[in-house]
């Protein structure tokens, strides 16, 4: 099986602390790190995993500049066949449609029979893999868990629904689908990992390798544009509820409300 | 302004809570607008009819191909049936995300995902607020809405008007819906195994710490989940005890939750288990000491004895 | 001088002379002796290189030390008693066993040596310990058989008891000893009813009893008795020397040479590959131990030496708590996989990965390279270097526990495992309180000094470990000391990563400090953790002197530089807990026991389980984030333990043993009851 895995290069939040940067402009990048998002690398060794099984190739890609080589690489240690840079100015400040539109160019030339991405990814908004899907017309599931490949034409998938329940189909191929986090234990990759595949060769496109139309992607073409990062005020510390044990339930119960903690 | 529709997600015969947040959306959106309801699915009048009491018109596709919301069948119907330049709304949850993103790109509209907040509309720019980084920080985006748009909302986000004065009507348009075919088959719903529950998933969770002292007062925090429709987790000490099984833990070494409001009760709020908490959710804290680091990393604290608190406040909750 | 009877080499039975019993039983010995060996050894041939061949002075002293003199024996006192006996009676044996093998043949040999007054006192003394082993071999049968003790039993998962072997080797060593005394003890009872000279018997020995016994026997009956007697031991011998290697009996011959190639330098870690350097190790193909054959030779002889007798297990805290590893196992089921797989008959079996195999990988992870195991084997065995190895192995193949994973790439990417900015590592010296009573130099800010404190990670980003952190600056300053810390150019020490098995990372981690602390210009280095103090001691190079914090305070109170108060009589009940890489690994025991004792008032007791017996709290660095399958946390046992030991307090000199302390004492309920405290802090207060 010939398989696709998209990923991008996002800042370790797991404990950076993501700052507005003074003019609201962007988020404050001086002491932040890099990872591949991890619904990406979950998505990534599902492929894997898939490969071995079947056989066939494992080829990831991702959009964006120079520095988004290094998951590429650290994707490629896993396990990863080829990855594929689209790299290009006019790439930058593409919304999810721009993004999509990208990936797409570059599917069109190869022939996949499985595309996957991340269920979501830094900015939380889980859209490229359906707009994806739509744009190519190949069928999609979302947050799938579980994967199980019937033949050459159809896999059965399970999406994770609410309240923990799995949501079975069947799907044919090719298809897209965006992989929710826990349908695997990826495995691990060290530095030494990394350096095995520094050597491999990884092809960089534009958007004229991919003769994709300028104007049809980048913030141009965004429908959907960001215009500021802010903090939503928050006080330091608790704010400690004194008064009556009463005083402080009636207190507390209006603001559980307001937060969506009691219906 | 362009019209406004609202996808009403349903199960067994009852509207989502979901359907009158939306109603709510879209009036802050557009105070004007008349906003229609859609309801998809097979046998659905009862759906229709609740749909009505909160919307002025509300669209029926009723059909076996939908028995079972697929949203790539669902998008097809819609495709069909939605006209040029129309505001879609969903919720955000497992659904909204299925159909939203591909539905944007059939109808060739903008896309919003995870809408938190509504700034306003100038001309055919809609300002709205959503959350990057798990929730770290917010932002304003534009939506430019002249080709329209497909908007999924955070769930809570919008208060819902339980008013229902709506009276609105009920369209069938199933005749509109086209060729549902799909290439993706809906096949089953496998069941979450009862007591099973993922707390890396839990929009709610009143978590219990050492402060519980005993495995039998373990009951009064259980109770106030059950009132506040949350669910259990603990920090390590509680499953080291083995009182609760390891699937609850939160922590570095436990599960990742990212709630929206999470009830640290009895916790003191070492790293290792405030490692475990993602998202920025609103946090709780009733811990006895008031010196406890719990209070310097929730929003809200209380200091008092859990055991006594607790039972108070379920009582409260449960009105 | 005609002998009493005729002599196995000139008799003869049946007509058939009994001397070519004497030369074919030790030729066809020998030779199947030697073909089991050679099969044995084989595996050995495909194993990793391992260097043990230097330091021959260090090397003898060990040898006379743990295997002639027994050493670590009596640490279990009456099986280590029992085994010396056994030991030494071995020892003392084997020249006479020699002999008779020889005299066999030539009636009248003598091993070299033993002609004179030497051969008379040697034949008192084999009597006395040919009866001082029957004796052993009676007391060891009744432990095996009757008393069973609890470390001999083997767990259904791991295989099936060995007793009836146990028994059975008993049962040959007393044929030995038997059939040999009465050999002995036929003739000289002869040479009595004959009225000619003959051997005298250590009186009240075994030969001695046998030779009363026999006295009225008549002169046919002894002849028989002797020549049988002989050719009993004969077949014995020669079917004991063959029964060795085949089960944990191999280690009456491997041990000499497992303690003579022992390890020498605790706290270390073997390389990668011996002969590989670290600059080198980017072009290994292969990292750590996957398969049996990537053990290094000696740890193949390790697996060969163990003796199956329970003792490492037994004290392996990770066994206590019931997590799914026995050390004792780790070794015999490599030693069953050795055997099934270099079988003595038929061909090599197809090599098999071992995680999955014969090991899983949480009876790997549970390791938390105390070393208790090690202290223990009176083999002198090693566990933690193939811990290690496997580890890497299981590293190199992408095989990592999720919950290792994020502190893993945080460290890589951050240099501490929670992944907090680097810019805040050194945030604890910057709190408005304690600056106002205590200045600290930053590195990272331009500033030097004479002394590096080396803080490392979690001492610098735990809210609670950060208070050590603070007494232990505090307490530098007061014993005026001129030192700076790295601050966000320090890194994590890795002493955890590289025992977990991320070879690479360690290297990275070690590079980046020792490139830091040289340009630092410090001339000595501080740390008040174990686990850096042994990272920087013993893995990295080239580095300006470490010292622990506690030898520093130790120092400042000898020289007077700092005087402590005395403590708040209050009833305190102090006990001192051994961290692992402060006792074990590294001797310091006393130090910080001194320091605690310089406090006037102190009142401190032991716990049963101290010193180099002490028990680990739960394992630090990594091993904080891994989740082990276990019935109980071991720092809940320890503080159990100080708890009997009627102390309120327990004293430690690691963070790590302080975070696994007080969550012990929180899950176990005693708060308010016990509490744990560093050193360090202790001693601040009491300044």
């Amino acid at each position: 099986m010939n398989i696709l895995v998209c990923v991008k290069r996002v800042p370790d939040t797991s404990e950076n602390e993501i700052e507005v940067n003074s003019s609201g402009s962007d988020i404050e990048r001086d002491d932040l790190v890099y990872s591949v998002n991890e619904w990406d690398n979950y998505a990534v060794e599902e492929a894997i995993q898939i490969r071995d099984k079947v056989g066939g190739k494992v080829t990831v890609i991702t959009v964006g500049d120079d520095e988004s080589e290094e998951i590429l690489r650290r994707e490629m240690a896993m396990g990863a066949d080829e990855g594929i840079l689209l790299s290009d100015d006019a790439f930058e400040g593409s919304d999810g449609k721009g993004l999509a539109t990208i990936l797409k160019a570059e599917i069109e030339k190869g022939s996949y029979d499985l595309i996957m991405t991340g269920a979501q990814a830094d900015g939380g908004a889980a859209q490229v893999g359906g707009m994806l899907a739509a744009m190519l017309d190949m069928p999609y599931a979302s947050l799938v868990n579980k994967i199980e490949v019937l033949d050459d034409s159809k896999i059965k998938v399970g999406r994770e629904i609410e309240g923990g329940n799995q949501e079975m189909n069947e799907i044919d191929l090719p298809c897209v689908l965006s992989i929710q986090t826990g349908i695997n234990e990826p495995r691990y990759v060290g530095i030494r990992g990394i350096r095995k595949v520094a050597s491999l060769d990884i092809p960089v496109h534009g958007a004229g390798d991919l003769s994709i139309d300028a104007a049809s992607v980048g913030e141009a073409a965004a429908k959907v544009k960001r215009l500021d990062y802010f903090v939503p005020d928050m006080g330091e510390g608790a704010e400690i509820l004194e008064g009556s044990t009463e005083e402080i339930i009636e207190k507390l119960i209006e603001m559980l409300k307001a937060k969506g903690g009691l219906k | 302004m362009a019209q406004i529709f609202a996808y009403i997600i349903h199960k067994d015969g009852v509207a989502d809570d979901s359907a009158l947040e939306l109603a709510v959306a879209a009036q802050a959106i557009d105070p004007s607008a008349s906003v229609t309801a859609i309801v998809c699915g097979s046998g659905i009048d009862a759906v229709c009819t609740e749909a009505a009491a909160s919307y002025k018109e509300v669209w029926k596709i009723d059909s076996a191909d939908l028995a079972y919301p697929n949203a790539e069948v669902v998008r097809k119907a819609l495709v069909n049936i939605l006209p040029k330049g129309a505001v879609i709304l969903l919720p955000h949850n497992t659904f909204g995300m299925d159909l939203g993103p591909g539905l944007s790109v059939k109808l060739d509209t903008a896309y919003v995902a995870d809408v938190v907040g509504v700034e306003g509309t100038d001309g055919n720019n809609l300002k709205l607020i959503r959350q990057e980084y798990s929730g770290m920080v917010s932002t304003h985006v534009n939506a430019d809405i002249s080709g329209g748009a497909v908007i999924t909302i955070r769930g809570g986000a919008f208060q819902p008007d339980e008013s229902k004065g709506a009276g609105g009507s009920v369209t069938d348009k199933s005749g509109d819906a086209g060729d549902l075919g799909s290439k993706r088959r809906f096949l089953e719903v496998v069941e979450a195994e009862v007591g099973d529950v993922d707390i890396t998933k839990s929009e709610v969770l009143v978590s219990v710490g050492r402060g519980i002292e005993d495995q039998d007062n373990l009951e009064i925090v259980e109770e106030l989940a059950k009132a506040m429709g949350a669910d259990v987790s603990c920090s390590r000490p509680i499953v080291d005890a083995k009182w609760l099984e390891k699937s609850r833990q939160v922590g570095t070494s436990g599960q990742t939750v990212s709630p929206k409001v999470y009830l640290a009760c009895g916790i003191s709020g070492s790293f290792q288990h405030m490692g475990g908490i993602k998202g920025a959710p609103f946090i709780v804290a009733i811990n006895k000491n008031p010196k406890s680091p719990i209070f310097q990393l929730a929003d809200v604290g209380i200091v008092a004895d859990i055991l006594e608190f607790l039972p108070e406040l379920t009582e409260a909750v449960e009105g | 001088m005609e002998p009493a009877l005729i002599s196995p080499a000139k008799a003869s039975l049946l007509g058939i002379p009994t001397v070519i019993f004497s030369v074919l039983i030790p030729v066809i010995g020998v030779a199947l002796f030697t073909y089991i060996m050679a099969k044995r050894v084989a595996p050995l041939a495909f194993a990793n290189p391992d260097f043990r061949f230097n330091r021959i002075r260090e090397r003898a002293y060990r040898l006379l030390k743990y295997w002639l003199a027994q050493w670590k024996h009596p640490r279990y006192r009456t099986a280590g008693i029992v085994h010396i006996m056994l030991f030494a009676g071995f020892i003392i044996l084997s020249v006479r066993s020699a002999s008779l093998v020889i005299i066999g043949i030539s009636e009248d040999f003598v091993m070299p040596g033993f002609g004179g007054s030497l051969g008379h006192i040697y034949n008192i003394l084999k009597d006395y310990a040919a009866t001082v082993v029957l004796v052993a071999c009676v007391i060891a049968a009744y432990r095996r058989i009757v008393v069973k003790p609890k470390r001999y039993a083997v767990p259904e998962k791991y295989g099936k008891d060995h007793t009836s072997e146990a028994v059975f080797v008993l049962c040959m060593i007393c044929g030995l000893i038997i059939s040999e005394s009465l050999f002995e003890a036929s003739l000289a009872a002869a040479a009595v009813q004959k009225g000619v000279h003959a051997e005298c018997l250590a009186p009240l020995s075994l030969a001695w009893i046998f030779r009363v016994s026999l006295s009225p026997v008549s002169l046919k009956t002894l002849q028989v008795l002797h020549v049988v007697c002989y050719y009993i031991h004969d077949l014995i011998f020669f079917s004991f020397l063959c029964f060795l290697p085949l089960g944990k009996h191999f280690h009456v011959i491997t041990s000499i040479f497992n303690v003579w190639f022992m390890k020498l330098d605790k706290g270390t870690v073997k390389p990668v590959k011996w002969g590989v350097e670290d600059d080198q190790l980017d072009d290994l193909e292969s990292f750590g131990v996957k398969k049996f054959e990537d053990f290094t030779w000696k740890h193949m002889l390790d697996f060969y030496s163990c003796a199956d007798c329970g003792r490492c297990s037994d004290q392996c805290p990770a066994n206590a708590v019931g997590r799914p590893l026995s050390p004792r196992f780790i070794t015999i089921k490599a030693r069953d996989y050795a055997f099934s797989h270099y079988p003595l008959k038929g061909n090599f079996k197809a090599e098999e990965p071992l995680i999955g195999g014969i090991y899983t990988e949480d009876e790997i992870w549970s390791c938390t390279t105390c070393g208790a195991c090690e202290e223990e084997c009176p083999l002198t065995i090693e566990y933690i270097d193939k811990m290690v190895d496997i580890r890497r192995g299981m590293v190199d193949e992408g095989n990592v526990p999720q919950s290792l994973q994020k502190p893993l790439s945080a460290l890589e990417k951050r240099g501490n495992p929670w992944g907090k900015m680097e810019k805040k590592r050194s945030a604890w010296a910057a709190d408005k309180e304690f600056k106002k009573e205590c200045s600290v130099k930053l590195v990272e800010k331009g500033d030097t000094a004479e002394t590096l404190f080396f803080v490392d990670s979690i001492s610098s980003y735990d809210d609670r470990i950060q208070e050590i952190t603070k007494s232990a600056a505090k307490v530098l300053t007061a014993a005026g000391t001129d030192f700076a810390v790295l601050g966000k150019l320090e890194k994590d020490s890795g002493h955890e990563v590289r025992r977990f098995g991320e070879e690479m990372l360690f290297q990275t981690l070690k590079e980046e400090n020792t490139e830091n602390i040289k340009e630092s210009g410090a001339k000595r280095i501080v740390t008040a953790d174990p686990h850096t103090y042994n990272a920087l001691k013993k893995d990295y190079k080239n580095l300006p002197p470490v010292y622990h914090i506690s030898e520093y305070i130790a120092e400042a109170v000898k020289s007077g530089k700092i005087s402590l108060k005395s403590g708040d009589g209050n009833g305190k009940v102090y006990t001192y807990h051994d961290p692992c890489y402060l006792g074990r690994h590294n001797g310091m025991y006393d130090i910080p026991r001194d320091v605690l004792d310089a406090i006037p008032g102190m009142k401190r007791v032991e716990m049963t389980k101290s010193r180099d017996r002490s028990f680990c709290c739960g394992g630090g660095g990594l091993m904080l984030f891994y989740e082990p399958v276990e019935e109980q946390r071991m720092g809940q046992l320890r503080v159990e333990m100080a708890k009997e030991a009627g102390a309120n307090v327990i004293v430690t000199t690691c963070p790590f043993c302080m975070v696994n302390m007080e969550d012990a004492i929180k899950t176990s309920g005693l708060e308010g009851e016990m509490e744990a405290i560093d050193l360090v802090e202790l001693i601040q207060r009491h300044l």
